[in-house]
């Protein structure tokens, strides 16, 4: 097999397409339900966020869904990384995923230098996560691997909405 | 199967295309995506070409040699393209961007003309999204009701439900082969049918045309929507062929020039058939590559052709059957004689993406996805397949190569 096929499938990512973390669902109310499709492939998530009103801290997360490798991985680790963790932590996690997964791009279209992303990348642990960056080399497979993050990101907003 | 056809000369043929000799990370590419959009003829390169390089003017306007050269040319296409699928004359073939262009037409035109709310439109489980979008879109307008064609377990249209699901229907919207499953559906008796009930008959036909020899007069089909991209030809170009009359009657689609034949301050009268729907300047060298694309095809031979295809997708069935046995799910007929050579496969547990991934490897195009038929994949119960679809330039060792290929795939992301 290839060293580029290696890059993207890393033994990591495998590990967590096989044994996934956080499936399942939680019950509606307390928990948040939101649902993201990726029109491109056909892929499907929810995600199910337990938010603590008066802490701010993603008590539970439980995932639901069918896709491809990358996208099962991601959305695992996504889960993982984003439990017990504060909303904004958790916002400061997509944020620097996104950039993870774009930096890229951003050069290869001569926009600006990226100074921005390492900005969003800069002080952010992301572990496991960076597993994924070889999906940049992959362009269409970007949606997959950002499919769950968007979701994510769509729930908090529409808790935060809510809230209001 | 035809006991007269001489096989294809399928070497000589891969020679004609030049995107066939291309190498992808080192090995030659094993293009298996057909279905989707064909490669390219050395002929309709060039015919097109010449058309640039040596009479290009636009079309039905100049009167100088240059115009008259281009004209006759574009024209010359469309009478090619009108031959092939049997139609009874020119001013019944008009040309479009492609088949979605020629479905939505329909649906604007004839569509808006002529149905109220209440009224029904039929379709079925296996359409591809182009068939199913132009409707929704005018239900969701005129509150017209759709209705659905289910499909049996072994992928054929369940068709013992039609004579209700037509009564009060209007339009029968089908397609002649699955993009998905490959299965080809019998046209006749659904034109029957529908006639029977005073409805028309819509065929979208962009996967059949290209691939088994076609006589819409012998359909008795209304509205026959096809592109040339998926039969050797260019993109940007197909065709909508109706019946003479119902064109006459309908209103045009498209304002603008070509369409007219006069224009007052206080309003316009439509040019004559086929150039009513063709609005501003056509796809003129587009039409001309056409052209050149089903002159090939017809010195091929459409049996021919046919036969070759059903060959190698027998192979191909047996060849991932042999292989695999129960972990490769194969969805469409397992009789060649009522399929086309569109395959969609998929493992457990391995995702189409990831399978089309691995074959990118080594050089072999599938398509992953949901093919633009989501009510047909909810049906089948998957989110996506793979799919490895065949023509004439295809071989058994690119059948081999497919299976080589899935082999590893399955290897890498086997637990």
């Amino acid at each position: 097999m290839s060293s580029n096929l290696e890059d993207l499938y890393r033994e990591v990512i495998l590990d967590h397409y096989r044994s996934p973390r956080n499936r399942g669902e939680l019950p509606v109310p307390p928990a948040h339900r939101s649902e993201g499709f990726n029109p491109l492939c056909g892929d499907e998530v929810t995600v199910f966020l337990d938010v603590d009103p008066d802490t701010a801290i993603v008590r539970d997360i439980k995932i639901q869904g069918q896709g491809c490798s990358i996208s099962q991985a991601s959305t695992s680790m996504m889960s993982a990384a984003v439990k017990g963790q504060t909303v904004d932590e958790a916002r400061r996690l997509i944020r620097a995923f996104k950039a993870l997964m774009s930096i890229h791009e951003t050069r290869l279209e001569g926009e600006g230098d990226g100074s921005d992303l390492a900005a969003d990348l800069e002080g952010v642990r992301l572990g496991d996560l960076e597993a994924l960056q070889g999906v940049v080399k992959f362009p269409v497979r970007i949606k997959c691997a950002t499919l769950s993050w968007n979701t994510l990101q769509q729930g908090l907003d529409e808790i935060a909405a809510a809230g209001e | 199967m035809n006991l007269d056809a001489m096989p294809l000369d399928v070497e000589r043929i891969r020679r004609d295309f030049p995107a066939l000799a291309r190498e992808i990370r080192g090995q030659r590419v094993v293009y298996l995506d057909s279905a989707a959009s064909s490669q390219k003829p050395e002929s309709v390169l060039r015919a097109m070409d010449d058309a640039y390089r040596c009479y290009y003017a636009n079309v039905h306007r100049g009167v100088y040699q240059m115009a008259e050269e281009s004209t006759a040319a574009f024209e010359a296409a469309r009478a090619k393209v009108t031959r092939f699928v049997g139609a009874r004359s020119s001013r019944e073939l008009v040309f479009v961007r492609n088949a979605t262009e020629a479905i939505n037409l329909v649906a604007y035109s004839w569509g808006r003309a002529n149905l109220q709310a209440g009224d029904a439109v039929v379709l079925s489980h296996m359409e591809h999204h182009a068939n199913i979008g132009p409707w929704q879109m005018l239900a969701e307008e005129r509150d017209i009701e759709l209705r659905w064609i289910p499909m049996t377990d072994d992928f054929r249209l369940d068709l013992s439900t039609l004579d209700e699901l037509l009564r009060g229907a209007r339009l029968l919207a089908v397609t002649a082969m699955s993009n998905v499953l490959g299965t080809i559906n019998d046209i006749r008796p659904l034109a029957d049918a529908a006639h029977a009930h005073d409805a028309l008959l819509l065929v979208d036909a962009c996967q059949y045309v290209p691939h088994v020899a076609t006589d819409i007069v012998e359909w008795d089909a209304d509205f026959v929507a096809f592109s040339a991209h998926k039969m050797l030809g260019p993109s940007g170009i197909g065709a909508l062929c109706a019946r003479e009359e119902i064109l006459d009657a309908m209103p045009p689609f498209l304002g603008g020039g070509e369409m007219i034949r006069d224009v007052r301050l206080d309003g316009f009268t439509t040019n004559e058939l086929p150039w009513k729907f063709e609005a501003g300047t056509p796809a003129i060298v587009e039409a001309i590559g056409w052209g050149a694309a089903i002159d090939y095809l017809a010195a091929l031979g459409m049996t021919e052709v046919r036969d070759h295809e059903e060959r190698l997708t027998r192979y191909a069935l047996d060849a991932l059957t042999e292989r695999f046995g129960d972990a490769i799910h194969i969805y469409g007929p397992r009789d060649v004689s009522i399929r086309g050579g569109a395959i969609s496969f998929l493992f457990d547990d391995i995702h189409a993406h990831d399978i089309s991934q691995v074959l990118d490897q080594r050089g072999v195009c599938v398509r992953a996805g949901h093919h633009c038929a989501k009510p047909l994949m909810r049906r089948l119960g998957v989110p996506a397949t793979s799919r490895a679809s065949f023509y004439v330039y295809n071989t058994e060792a690119e059948v081999d190569a497919l299976v080589a290929a899935l082999v590893a795939a399955e290897a890498f992301f086997r637990i």
